[in-house]
């Protein structure tokens, strides 16, 4: 060790952030969200392969068909943000750079999901 | 962030050669990691050749001939030599384990003997457990009480100590620290299988009444959740413990008490 500092001081560095668990809930719970919803997604695709636009479209301006999509892109970008911000505290260590591109994909996430939920809110209302 | 290569002055080279006497029937090579800090050289891999029929069967009986009969520069940590003192824990054949309790003939081929993997080294293959033994401190491994101190003993029912197996056997020997990616990456900050599954231990134990502070203190996207579940501590451990089940058992108690 370099440090004068003491061990101890090191190893108790700042203290427990006393967090945590709420990102390891929401992981696990989103993911179990995931897998019913990625079956039905996939379901849903191949049913409607090869269809028209005007076909894809009806089928999803139902409303529990539009919302479970819904769902589905906002618990695809909420388990990517918080996987992806695992990731980038697992491996990058320098301060600023771990800051900036954990703001960087919580916008990205934030805004993929929007975007999704809006696109499907204008085929509902018959916008697209 | 990653680097694919050892740095200039870690690489590798090739030692010394120790030849088995003329008249040896069951040889083996032990190739070990040597590195003088005072040399200012590079750390190199000495290979010597040992007689299996003039040496104990375990790995740390040949290490000790060879310090002994070929090399007394060798340097390394041993005591017990039966699997309690956690001494001699070194990267042997790939795997992090304890020397005194692995058996040569178990292993093909040459023997491969490296220091515990990502700690610093010290000289040969001591490294420095300094932090190591400080996260161990910071989660005050002692029982903590608020109630009166009983006249005798403090009770515990035959159930609640079988809590605590699986747990009280560790012998901090740090194999299974040492082989955890999470540690290697966050080693400053991620508490490390060993010290997580010390930690769980005081959880457990149903004589401690500090359960909420030892939880409080282990709430920590660092401290705690770096642990991806990797399996890397429970697959090496020598005393065939699973530090990964302790740390997950612990997870189950913070989300519980959410509530």
């Amino acid at each position: 060790m370099s440090s004068i500092r003491s061990s101890l001081a090191g190893a108790r560095g700042l203290g427990s952030a006393k967090t945590g668990t709420g990102h390891f809930w929401a992981q696990r719970v989103s993911a179990i969200a995931l897998a019913p919803l990625t079956l039905w997604f996939v379901a849903c695709l191949a049913s409607q392969f090869g269809a028209s636009y005007e076909s894809v479209t009806a089928w999803l301006s139902s409303p529990i068909q539009a919302s479970l999509l819904a769902i589905y892109m906002a618990a695809i970008f909420y388990h990517a943000q918080l996987g992806l911000q695992t990731i980038l505290e697992d491996y990058v260590h320098a301060e600023g750079i771990k800051m900036a591109s954990m703001i960087g994909l919580q916008l990205l996430n934030i805004l993929l999901a929007v975007s999704a939920v809006v696109s499907i809110l204008m085929i509902l209302v018959g916008a697209a | 962030m990653a680097e694919f290569r050892l740095p200039k002055n870690s690489r590798i080279s090739k030692g010394k050669h120790y030849a088995a006497p003329k008249d040896a029937k069951r040889v083996k090579t032990f190739r070990v990691y040597r590195w003088e800090p005072e040399a200012g050289q590079n750390p190199r891999v000495d290979s010597y050749e040992i007689d299996l029929d003039r040496t104990g069967p375990m790995v740390l009986d040949a290490m000790i001939k060879i310090k002994n009969e070929l090399d007394p520069t060798l340097t390394f940590r041993r005591s017990c030599r039966e699997g309690v003192c956690g001494s001699c824990a070194f990267n042997i054949d790939g795997k992090n384990t304890l020397a005194c309790t692995m058996r040569t003939e178990d292993i093909d081929g040459d023997v491969r003997i490296y220091p515990l993997p990502h700690m610093p080294v010290v000289k040969d293959l001591v490294t420095d457990l300094t932090h190591f033994y400080a996260q161990l401190e910071s989660i005050e491994p002692w029982i903590k009480t608020d109630t009166a101190k009983p006249s005798r003993e403090r009770l515990q029912t035959p159930e609640d100590r079988a809590k605590l197996d699986g747990y009280y056997e560790c012998i901090l020997c740090a194999c299974c620290s040492t082989a955890c990616p999470s540690y290697w990456w966050n080693p400053e900050r991620y508490l490390g299988p060993a010290v997580l599954l010390q930690a769980y231990r005081w959880i457990v134990d149903s004589r401690d009444e500090a359960t909420g502070e030892r939880l409080d203190e282990l709430e920590d996207p660092f401290k705690l959740y770096r642990c991806h579940t990797i399996m890397n501590c429970a697959n090496t451990c020598p005393k065939g413990l699973n530090p990964a089940r302790a740390i997950a058992e612990t997870k189950k108690l913070l989300v519980e008490r959410r509530g």
